[in-house]
């Protein structure tokens, strides 16, 4: 037996239990600071009435914001566009990701080139890739897509007046299309290639490999990349801001953008905590099936 | 190679080089136009051919405190990441070095706080800020994009960490080295690779982090993401300046992101992609 | 220079006990090997001395002094692992002089004693190369380079050559043999190989599951193995092992049945009652072949292994068992081949239903 297949737990006779704790509690305590804290305040805040505008109304106010807030249609109407939002851009990404990473793990000539013109949307700032798909792509008089459409005999779309969330699902996945592709590329190479050639022998067609050997094999990298996408598209927040601020009416509000208008441009503290708190309970539905599956495939 | 194989091999060129440029065209599109000038950035005809101009990059310049902004956004990415890999570090270290039966619990704990939307506690940060008067603050923005950063960044440290064989620091201390000789002499220089990955990665994030700029900062501390988020409604009026203006905003951080790709994947998927 | 003692070791990881209460002593200036099958706890033992694991519970001395409490680099002890463990960053010479700077030794002492140790391994023109600009057997002698230059009171192997080839490895045995010689120094040595452990030591520890099997010089546990399990650890090929029942005994020796294979006669044997099941060993240079007339055990040959000096003849005796013998290397037995077998009376070793041996008389 080699000692390092044991997993030592209490080796550390001559490094006292103080300093280990001294080691992990800073990191440990900021993040519990900066988890607990909010959220408490934020179930707090749930039950008061709290205006920043009308600072002398104050007190308890029992489940008022819970009710007047549940019975908003706007909430109803911003769950629903937070969840097709999500689930859009998963479907999307995901599927179009699969095939291009196949795509990119074939041998061509420039493909290196061909990658990082892939990955390029990725790393461009939300609110840039919000302002130039506004302005230059999907801009009913300017924009590319205009002019494209002008050029087959098309009237120009006003995408943003006509098809305000669709025109936003189009965005966020032209961001996060190349993070996928990124994500499963690497863990298309990561495949054994002795594996395909096996299939091979075994009498398997292209798409014999691509169905019963790759996409096994790219599981745990898929159930990953949902997990990850998912937390940062709960949160989409500038592109919206940027292109139609939750317009027109509320068609592309989503739960942040519903919060950021309750909170910081309605200065209702209450009702925007009580939209906070069901925003966290949709995350962690979400999280809880997310973490569940992902928690199984980390080797920590 | 027989002509088979390179037909095959012309054919994927061709497709892998359509999907590329068709992915890349907006963001190509908005460099191009950096060059343009005005009237032909908004032509209804777009023009392809065109004598490329410096002047838009001249006038951000001159008429934009362009690099007030810029100084926010490097002074919040750098300073965040330099705060949360100081916290992370020790933290990684004890994980991967000295694990108890807590220490994978703590882990998932971590990355279950990046499930949080920020924005459900929006409100009380705003709050917190305003009272303790961090809001438009370049300190404050710093410390929310440190801890937005943490899990991500102990999580990545981990796993390098727990790469250098656990053999050579038992080694060291056979040869009489302190924890703290391990960290400085061993670790840190042997973890070196993935400790620039990582604080690459946290920079990226920062730098392109918009929810927390947009909330909680104006004019004053207001990093490039608030700032390109001003020209919200350019009206066809000065199209190529804000091309220049975003241009500048996102190649420093594509270029690192580029350098960086391989790690990111790692860092971003906790280590379950590598 | 040393001598290391254990008494009553233990070793638990949480609820599981490792190493069950190890008593051993080892000499000055001896070569030790631990020796056993993976998980016997030879490595978590030498980690124990090492002091990089806890002691659980017992007491350990080095020179008469208990040092369970003392940190592994005061111990005077040297580790070299089994992956060697450099410093990837630092090149040879600051491998093997990091623990003198640690120690505070100034620059030209440091400077002497690494080119001391690098001149007895030969290292002298590799002093600027880093670890990963070196061959495996290269890399292997700074390790121990690294050990020399503590001038240590014991030095401890963790399985050192299992990452080497065959050919290398063979080498390696010789010259850390000739460097126990050249350095007069107490060494403890694990490894699962138990030729290096009839090789290379001056005394062997078998261990199994956290217990001392057994301890003696090579040719003691070769000899005289305590119980099945050494019986069958120490040697290659193994010990051929049949099973008997004692049918009489009488002032002139004792008559066993093999069951289907017959009876077999032991001039010399006491100490089992008349019907005690037992289990025979032999060793396969003590296992020939032989006339129908001689011997009614009879075996077919399924397998012929030529070494060119010495052939291995693996068969399946018509009691079912399979043994193996080391014959001449001129043999000219072929597989399918019915042949009857001859076990040497001399040789025998008997162990009971516990495994435990049975001390016999033997014919001189």
């Amino acid at each position: 037996m080699t000692a390092s297949s044991i997993q030592p737990e209490n080796d550390v006779s001559w490094r006292d239990t103080v300093a280990q704790s001294a080691l992990r509690l800073p990191a440990i305590v900021s993040l519990f600071i900066w988890s607990i804290v909010p959220l408490l305040m934020t179930i707090w805040f749930s039950f008061r009435r709290y205006n920043l505008m009308e600072p002398e109304r104050t007190g308890f106010d029992g489940v008022g914001n819970y009710r007047y807030l549940l019975s908003d249609p706007s909430l109803t109407s911003a769950i629903g566009n937070t969840v097709l939002l999500v689930c859009s851009v998963l479907v999307i990404t995901i599927g179009l990701g699969t095939l291009l990473a196949v795509l990119y793990d074939q041998e061509f000539f420039g493909r290196g080139i061909a990658r990082v013109l892939v990955l390029a949307p990725f790393f461009i700032m939300p609110t840039v890739s919000a302002l130039l798909w506004k302005n230059m792509m999907m801009h009913p008089d300017y924009g590319f897509l205009a002019f494209l459409m002008r050029s087959v005999g098309l009237k120009p779309v006003d995408w943003f007046a006509v098809a305000p969330l669709t025109s936003i699902i189009i965005i966020v996945s032209w961001q996060w299309l190349p993070f996928a592709v990124l994500t499963l590329l690497t863990a298309v190479q990561s495949l054994d290639s002795e594996r395909k050639e096996a299939a091979r022998m075994d009498g398997a067609n292209a798409f014999n490999i691509f169905r019963y050997i790759l996409l096994p094999h790219l599981e745990r990298a898929i159930s990953a990349t949902v997990m990850i996408e998912t937390i940062f598209l709960l949160g989409i927040f500038a592109e919206i801001y940027v292109t139609t601020s939750g317009g027109p009416g509320f068609a592309s509000t989503n739960l942040s953008f519903l919060i950021y208008r309750y909170a910081l441009l309605e200065y209702d503290i209450g009702g925007a905590s009580v939209a906070g708190l069901v925003a966290i309970v949709l995350a962690n539905i979400l999280a809880f099936f997310l973490m569940r599956s992902f928690a199984r495939n980390l080797d920590v | 190679m027989s002509s088979k194989k390179l037909r095959r091999k012309l054919l994927m060129t061709a497709l892998g080089w359509a999907v590329a440029l068709v992915i890349s065209f907006p963001a190509l599109w908005l460099v191009l136009t950096s060059f343009k000038t005005e009237t032909e950035a908004i032509s209804r005809i777009p023009h392809i051919l065109f004598r490329a101009t410096l002047e838009n990059y001249v006038a951000v310049q001159e008429r934009t405190t362009y690099f007030h902004f810029a100084g926010n956004s490097v002074i919040v990415a750098i300073g965040s990441t330099i705060l949360a890999l100081a916290l992370a570090i020790p933290c990684a270290y004890a994980m991967a070095f000295m694990p108890t039966k807590r220490t994978r619990d703590t882990l998932l704990w971590m990355l279950s706080t990046k499930m949080m939307p920020s924005v459900g506690v929006l409100v009380p940060i705003y709050l917190i800020f305003r009272e303790m008067n961090l809001l438009d603050t370049r300190t404050g923005l710093l410390l929310i994009n440190a801890l937005l950063n943490l899990p991500i960044i102990v999580w990545m440290l981990y796993t390098f960490f727990k790469e250098v064989p656990r053999e050579v620091l038992e080694a060291a201390r056979m040869d009489g080295a302190s924890p703290l000789r391990e960290l400085y002499d061993l670790l840190l220089p042997l973890a070196m690779p993935g400790i620039v990955s990582t604080s690459l990665l946290a920079i990226i994030l920062a730098w392109n982090e918009a929810f927390w700029s947009l909330t909680l900062t104006a004019a004053k501390a207001a990093p490039l993401t608030a700032f390109v988020a001003s020209f919200s409604s350019p009206e066809g009026l000065f199209y190529s300046k804000l091309s220049a203006a975003s241009t500048m905003a996102i190649a420093p951080i594509v270029i690192l992101g580029w350098l960086s790709q391989k790690q990111l994947v790692r860092g971003l998927t906790f280590g379950a992609v590598k | 220079m040393a001598t290391v003692k254990l008494v009553e070791i233990r070793k638990a990881f949480d609820a599981t006990e490792i190493i069950k209460g190890v008593d051993l002593t080892i000499h000055d200036r001896e070569l030790t090997v631990f020796v056993g099958p993976s998980g016997c706890g030879k490595s978590t033992l030498l980690r124990l001395i090492a002091g990089l694991e806890e002691i659980t519970s017992g007491d350990l001395f080095i020179d008469g002094q208990r040092v369970n409490d003392v940190p592994p680099a005061r111990r005077g002890l040297a580790l070299v692992f089994q992956s060697y463990a450099l410093y990837p960053h630092m090149n040879v010479e600051e491998n093997m002089s990091f623990s003198l700077k640690i120690a505070g030794v100034d620059r030209d002492e440091r400077k002497r004693i690494v080119l001391d140790a690098a001149r007895i391994l030969n290292l002298e023109t590799y002093l600027d190369r880093k670890p990963k600009e070196l061959s495996g057997g290269q890399r292997q002698r700074v390790a121990i380079g690294r050990a020399i230059v503590r001038n240590p009171r014991v030095f401890l192997f963790d399985e050192p050559l299992s990452n080497l080839d065959a050919a290398l490895r063979v080498r390696m045995r010789l010259e850390l043999t000739k460097l126990h010689h050249q350095l007069g120094a107490t060494m403890i040595y694990v490894t699962h190989d138990q030729v290096e452990a009839m090789t290379m030591a001056d005394r062997i520890v078998v261990l199994r599951a956290g217990v001392v099997e057994q301890v003696g010089t090579p040719m003691d546990l070769y000899h005289h193995p305590r119980n099945l399990f050494v019986a069958g650890f120490i040697g290659s090929p193994r010990m051929n092992f049949l099973e008997a029942t004692v049918q009489q005994i009488g002032p002139t020796g004792a008559v066993l049945d093999l069951g289907q294979a017959g009876e077999l006669h032991v001039p010399s044997f006491e100490h089992a009652p008349q019907g005690k099941k037992l289990t025979i060993g032999i060793r396969p240079e003590h296992l020939t072949l032989a006339t129908p007339a001689q011997s009614s055990l009879s075996a077919q040959v399924q397998v012929v292994e030529h070494l060119g000096s010495e052939s291995y003849v693996y068969v399946q005796a018509i009691s079912g068992e399979s043994l193996v013998l080391r014959v001449n290397g001129e043999t000219t037995v072929r597989p399918d081949q019915e042949v009857h077998l001859n076990l040497n009376p001399s040789f025998l070793h008997f162990f009971d239903a516990n495994g435990d041996a049975i001390p016999a008389k033997r014919l001189s």
